[in-house]
């Protein structure tokens, strides 16, 4: 098919989440004419669909809801403002002048959209990707895995698995397991403390899991089905514990399969779309927002986000958005950083920084690998640019706002550092 | 061997122990279409391999077999490994393979521009290919079975008698009966031998080899099939793409007892992590899809063990080690030679059936690109509703999870079944012996 002949939109948004459906309502009640969303799944919602418990909903609609029915409403929403959202259609490639292929049941088709947006969210580190030993016995899954199967087909893979990882989306695990009559053995965390909320500990105390901080998954046991696992504890011995299923908890990374074989740029080491202050990608007809930017967040979080990216994207339709011809590259200069987001920064011919009019919620986004107690710096050269104290955790926010940048003139490379406090 | 004999006209039944085929020595390998330069000269495997990768070749355009035309390089990193070049040419030569040519690092890195620097030279074996370790035997079994074969999985041979004019095998679904045995059984060959001929001429020796498969982005890194300077017991670690456009870095050498366990060792893969790294640097922070091992049935001798026991009316074809999937074509032409000597008279079947099985190799045109497809299922690997549903019936349905894997690649991606998990298990429901969930209401069985 020609380009010419190709349904042409004003936005597409690939990912049908909280994020994607959040910028694409956002966009229509802009008054943007032809806004698609375009989700491969058979419903709209995205994680929330297969997180049967709560909290969800409270920053958008002030209420506890459980994940279904917040998607429900999000999808709704998105709707009732006239967005069009297109199913069980999947983007298979991007190109450039925001060119989508996409799979549908029909087989091959092509839009062509002015904008685009990525919202394609995250999924979780596999077994594979950690490389842990032992054989491929059945039983051993992700928790998104796990959700789909206990809220989706109402079913159970296992009866008492052990959950690897402390996160907030460990315990999310440990309610589904508890949703659908499973029983977990233990929750496994390889570092001193579990890595969400300790208040979280009481939830394990009062489910009856215990929790092994200290501890490192040595190999998982079984040749069929898992038969137990070997768990290394901090004095060095090894403990076999008995179990027919493993959860693998979070180490989130973003849904990037699209970008990375795609003109875009993008971190090799994260897999995070490279952006600027504005969600901009390298190719600026494409915008990137939602989890997808900074895993992991809350559907709060990344609906807020998608509504943001969508003011920028209104605004670069209505060519206020400039095309900046300077950019000023962010290093992370040490090892304790895990990312920081924006990648870029934009900036203006006179090298000052441009902010929007919203430009207080403009910052640079940083996660640490391990708790880190410090300064945490950005520089060019010498000179510090900006700076702030931090005491965090891996997977909390730290924020370095933009807005203490804008007097300055920023040279082509700058480097986030962290000096640790003894 | 069922696909040969059964076109040949004789009627044929395979039987396997497991749920479903490949589901021993099969299950894991490098899936490269060997040329045969570094056989050893003048051995059996030599010739099966020459004469299974032609066979390849003149039948893949009717069985729609995938070939990624890769080429390979036999590289040399250290003095000592580019000192042996000379002597792998020599042998490639003598082996036939005449377009082998000894490559300077310059025009070598010209050609693969990522790999490592500290490249020294190499040998450019210009028609070791590609191929899909999955279609190919699938389509052979399923050719067979067109061709009236017939085929009986969770099967396991027991024992077996000879009366002096046909075989009585006892099976855990009871008694065969069969004019010739031929012993096929890999890993377990020698033990077979011994079950159903009181003795064997070679005891396996089994051989692991664990592998890392990268994500699909990183089979851009380089076009051809990167092989080092072979030792004495292996051909060593292999860079190559895979024709899932993935790319894989293995396997190991590891000799162990268990002929079954395949298991994976974390150490043992970050060191193949390491070893990818330093012959293509660019590897490092490419995302891990998969990791897995395979085991070769290797045995003492330096050669396949393929024996024809006449008076027994039975033939051993053991020891089929580490370039099986590239002489399987061969090896049955010359086991159905060695077959002439029992005197069966057969007539082949007329006209031959050439079936076709589904397409799963990621240059090929795929399902999710025609209509009505039912859908996307696996995202990851773009594994449509109609495709599952099709593994799933038919001649060569899928026996197990496993198996419906291998023909459709589901759940084999980046992300392992992170979203797919469950409308698999609903499509599934009902197929295998060992479903991949049960439901919740059940909740009284077990150990609840
Ligand atoms: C197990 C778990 C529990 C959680 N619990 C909570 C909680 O209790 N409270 C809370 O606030 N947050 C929770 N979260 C976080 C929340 O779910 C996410 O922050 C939120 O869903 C992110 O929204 P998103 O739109 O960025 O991405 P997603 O929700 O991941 O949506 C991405 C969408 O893109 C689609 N997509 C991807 N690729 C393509 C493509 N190529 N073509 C078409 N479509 C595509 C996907 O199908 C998906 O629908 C949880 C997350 C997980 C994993
Ligand atoms: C790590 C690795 C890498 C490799 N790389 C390559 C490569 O790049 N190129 C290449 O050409 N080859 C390669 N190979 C070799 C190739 O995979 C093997 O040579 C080939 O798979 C051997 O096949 P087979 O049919 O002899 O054995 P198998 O696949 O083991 O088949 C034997 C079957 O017999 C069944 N069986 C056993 N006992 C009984 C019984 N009593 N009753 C019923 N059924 C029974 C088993 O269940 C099994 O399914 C590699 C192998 C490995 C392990």
């Amino acid at each position: 098919m020609s380009s010419s002949t190709r349904e042409q939109c004003d936005v597409a948004i690939i990912g049908g989440g909280p994020s994607g459906l959040a910028a694409a309502t956002e966009l229509k009640r802009l008054g943007v004419d032809s806004v698609v969303v375009l989700e491969r799944e058979c419903e709209a919602g995205g994680i929330p669909r297969h997180c049967g418990h709560s909290p969800f909903g409270l920053r958008e609609f002030r209420r506890i809801l459980s994940g279904p029915s917040y998607a429900g409403k999000l999808s709704t929403a998105a709707k009732s403002q006239g967005v069009d959202v297109r199913l069980n259609t999947t983007v298979v490639s991007i190109g450039e002048s925001g060119q989508l292929e996409l799979s549908t049941v029909d087989g091959l088709n092509y839009i062509n959209a002015r904008k685009v947006i990525l919202s394609t969210g995250i999924r979780e580190t596999t077994r594979a990707a950690r490389l842990v030993s032992g054989q491929r016995p059945m039983g051993v899954m992700t928790t998104g895995a796990l959700q789909s199967l206990v809220y989706l087909e109402h079913k159970k893979p296992f009866k008492n698995p052990v959950i690897i990882g402390s996160e907030l989306v460990s315990f999310s695990a440990l309610l589904s397991c508890r949703h659908s009559g499973i029983r977990p053995i233990a929750i496994i965390e390889q570092n001193p403390r579990i890595t969400a909320h300790l208040g979280l500990k009481l939830l394990a105390r009062l489910l009856g899991v215990p929790i092994y901080c200290r501890s490192r998954l040595q190999e998982i046991m079984g040749r069929r089905t898992v038969s137990g696992v070997k768990i290394e504890t901090a004095s060095g011995k090894t403990n076999v514990l008995e179990c027919d299923g493993v959860v693998f908890t979070g180490k989130f990374i973003a849904e990037s399969s699209l970008m990375r074989k795609s003109h875009l740029q993008f971190d090799q080491a994260t897999g995070n779309p490279v952006v600027d202050q504005f969600g901009r990608c390298s190719d600026a007809d494409y915008f990137a927002t939602g989890n997808m930017t900074h895993p992991v967040e809350t559907a709060g979080f990344c609906w807020s986000h998608g509504i943001e990216t969508a003011q920028q994207v209104y605004a670069a339709l209505a060519g206020k958005l400039d095309k900046f011809n300077r950019r000023s590259v962010i290093y992370p200069n040490n090892s304790l950083i895990k990312y920081a987001v924006p990648q870029v920064l934009a900036i203006a011919d006179n090298g000052h920084i441009q902010v929007e009019n919203r430009s207080d919620s403009q910052s640079i986004q940083i996660r640490v690998n391990k708790p880190v107690k410090g300064r945490l710096s950005l520089k060019s050269g010498l000179e510090t640019l900006a700076e702030k104290s931090i005491n965090v955790l891996p997977e909390r926010r730290v924020e370095l706002e933009l807005r203490t940048l804008s007097d300055k003139r920023l040279p082509e490379t700058l480097y986030l550092d962290i000096e640790e406090a003894d | 061997m069922a696909r040969q004999f059964a076109i040949e006209g004789a009627s044929v039944l395979a039987v396997e122990k497991g749920p479903d085929i490949l589901n021993g020595a099969s299950k894991g390998n490098s899936a490269i279409l060997h040329t045969g330069f570094d056989a050893p000269a003048g051995s059996i495997e030599h010739s099966c391999i020459v004469e299974g990768y032609q066979e390849y070749l003149n039948i893949r355009d009717k069985l729609g077999l995938p070939l990624l035309t890769t080429g390979a390089l036999v590289t040399a990193w250290t003095e000592d490994e580019e000192s042996k070049l000379e002597g792998i040419l020599e042998k490639a030569l003598v082996n036939g393979v005449h377009d082998a040519e000894l490559l300077s690092a310059r025009s070598i890195r010209k050609r693969e521009p990522e790999l490592s620097p500290r490249l020294r030279a190499g040998i450019s074996i210009p028609r070791e290919y590609v191929i899909d370790p999955w279609t190919a035997p699938f389509s052979y079994m399923l050719q067979a079975l067109e061709n009236g074969a017939e085929l009986q999985c969770n099967c396991e041979v027991l024992s077996g008698k000879f009366d002096g004019s046909l075989w009585t095998v006892k099976t855990t679904q009871g008694i065969r009966k069969a004019k010739v045995v031929i012993n096929c059984g890999g890993l377990y060959g020698d033990l077979l031998d011994e079950k159903l001929i009181g003795q064997k001429a070679f005891s396996i020796r089994p051989r692991k080899g664990q592998f890392v498969v990268y994500d699909k982005s990183a089979s851009q890194l380089i076009g051809s099939i990167v092989l080092p300077v072979p030792n004495e017991i292996t051909k060593g670690v292999v860079v190559c793409r895979t024709a899932f456009g993935n790319l894989l870095v293995g396997p190991t050498a590891e000799e162990q007892d268990s002929r079954d366990d395949a298991s994976v060792l974390d150490a043992t893969l970050r060191s193949l992590c390491r070893q990818g790294e330093s012959i293509v640097p660019a590897l490092a922070g490419q995302p891990i899809t998969a990791t897995f091992a395979g085991i070769r049935p290797a045995t003492e001798f330096k050669d396949y063990c393929i024996r024809t026991y006449k008076e027994k009316h039975y033939i051993s074809v053991g020891g089929i080690r580490s370039t099986g999937l590239s002489a399987a074509l061969g090896i049955a032409k010359y086991v159905f030679d060695d077959y002439q000597v029992f005197d069966q008279k057969h007539f082949p079947s007329t006209p031959c059936i050439w079936p076709t099985v589904q397409q799963i190799a990621e240059h090929t045109t795929r399902d999710w690109q025609t209509e009505g497809n039912e859908g996307i299922v696996c995202h990851c690997e773009l594994v449509t509703q109609r495709e599952i549903k099709q593994a799933l019936t038919g001649k060569l349905a899928a026996g197990s999870l496993a198996g419906l894997k291998r023909r459709t690649r589901a759940t084999m991606g980046r992300c392992q079944g992170f979203y797919c998990s469950a409308r698999l298990s609903e499509l599934t429901k009902g197929f295998f012996e060992l479903p991949i969930a049960s439901d919740i209401s059940q909740k009284g069985s077990g150990n609840e």
